[in-house]
């Protein structure tokens, strides 16, 4: 996976220690964006023809190519669908996320 | 100019694997951060990125989050070019090589706040590429008409009822507009024709001097439109004619696509909720408008 992933944020213990802008290190993330999801990718890997169509238009860049497989981060995935509905084989179905 | 043939091409097999637009907040299914993502993956690592106030920006530096993983800051709303100017000839300055310097900027913060500074930048010729994403309003204040909303969109400033259709103008020529500065490279684009917009990124990647692309990108939240939909519509979009793929270069224009027939203007325009009240009155002005620049583009842009 070549995805940035959530990192430990240290709250600053003196003024000194805050960034003089809203800037901070490329790629910090102090959190994950699962929560959003109320449904969820399910790829079924016999249908899917690794063409890579969902790998491109993932506006969360989520999707990733893993020896040969799509797998999808998902610490970051939002369930919006777009991977679902563009693929061209119907090799992905969105299924409710349970709690 | 370029020997463009010599340009390596950029694909979803061949792109890097490295994300350098991640775990930002835009709404699930949001356009921009579709073309923003692309359009980083195509310039590469070594790309210094300024975005203006905005959803990209606002979605993307939330301190201490840095879903940005480049170089990358916010620059003031009018001010995007001149930070993008200051970047490029500040980098060279210092001595460095092989890079690219980019501006993304919304359509508000493109046609109409910060134009002067970008009019100024393409004048100057400065080294860098201008990428505006056109979601056809100020989103992320909540839905506001911008120079570049259509005729007829419900917006929070164009309401709609007995004596208004929405928004009252047209969609500025932004391309035009651009393109009359005789800009060293101009593209149209749609993230609806993803490969398109790759192709016209790596060519502006290429290009010395400024270069600018206008892309066309959905807002599920502003257009009222189902997330899993956001490819699909901006696909449509152009398929009906609304939305043009073209390319200005070396003083000439060129029409990338000329469909012989358009799909349904009607059928567009019902699937998303900013287009819902429309009159058959105001859905003919639209498509009225629409042949008339089609008209206009097929008699002066084709190569004879
Ligand atoms: C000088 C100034 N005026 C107004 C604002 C408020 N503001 C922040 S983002 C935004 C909307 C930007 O719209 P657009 O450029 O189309 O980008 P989008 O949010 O649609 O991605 C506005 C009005 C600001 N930040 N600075
Ligand atoms: S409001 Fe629209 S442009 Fe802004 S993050 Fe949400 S979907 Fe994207
Ligand atoms: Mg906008």
């Amino acid at each position: 996976m070549n995805q940035p992933k959530k990192q430990e944020f240290k709250t600053p213990k003196h003024i000194d220690d805050y960034p003089t802008g809203p800037q901070y290190t490329a790629g910090f993330l102090p959190e994950t964006n699962a929560g959003w999801r109320t449904v969820r990718p399910l790829v079924d890997h016999e249908a899917c023809v690794f063409c890579l169509r969902c790998y491109m238009l993932c506006p969360d860049g989520t999707i990733f190519k893993d020896n040969g497989k799509i797998n999808i981060d998902m610490d970051y995935c939002k369930g919006c669908g777009v991977c679902a509905f563009e693929c061209p084989k119907d090799a992905i179905t969105m299924i409710k996320e349970e709690l | 100019m370029n020997n463009m043939l010599a340009i390596p091409k950029v694909n979803v097999k061949n792109m890097t694997d490295k994300e350098f637009f991640y775990g930002h907040k835009a709404c699930a299914g949001c356009g921009g951060s579709i073309a923003v993502r692309l359009a980083l993956k195509v310039l590469g690592e070594r790309t210094f990125a300024a975005l203006p106030a905005g959803c990209m920006s606002a979605v993307g530096f939330i301190y201490p989050q840095m879903a940005f993983n480049i170089n990358a800051l916010i620059t003031t709303f009018p001010g995007a070019a001149s930070m993008g100017s200051g970047i490029a000839v500040g980098a060279k300055a210092i001595g460095l090589k092989d890079f690219k310097t980019v501006v993304i900027a919304g359509d508000g913060g493109t046609a109409d706040i910060g134009f002067q500074a970008l009019s100024g930048m393409i004048d100057r010729n400065d080294d860098v590429l201008y990428i505006c994403y056109d979601n056809e309003a100020y989103m992320n204040t909540g839905i506001q008409k911008s120079g570049l909303t259509p005729y007829g969109t419900k917006t929070t400033t164009t309401p709609t009822g007995k004596n208004l259709p929405g928004s009252v103008t047209h969609k500025k020529n932004l391309f035009e507009i651009i393109a009359a500065h005789d800009i060293a490279y101009a593209a149209t684009a749609s993230i609806g024709y993803p490969q398109d917009f790759i192709n016209k990124v790596n060519k502006a990647k290429h290009t010395k001097g400024t270069s600018f692309i206008h892309v066309y990108a959905s807002c599920p939240t502003g257009w009222g439109t189902p997330t899993e939909t956001s490819v699909d519509i901006a696909k449509e979009a152009v398929d009906c004619g609304l939305i043009f793929l073209a390319e200005y270069e070396n003083g000439e224009y060129k029409l990338n696509r000329n469909p012989k027939n358009f799909k349904s203007v009607n059928d567009y325009l019902a699937k998303q909720g900013r287009f819902k009240h429309m009159s058959d009155r105001d859905i003919e002005i639209v498509s009225s408008n629409r042949d008339k620049k089609w008209e206009r583009m097929r008699k002066h842009w084709l190569q004879k």
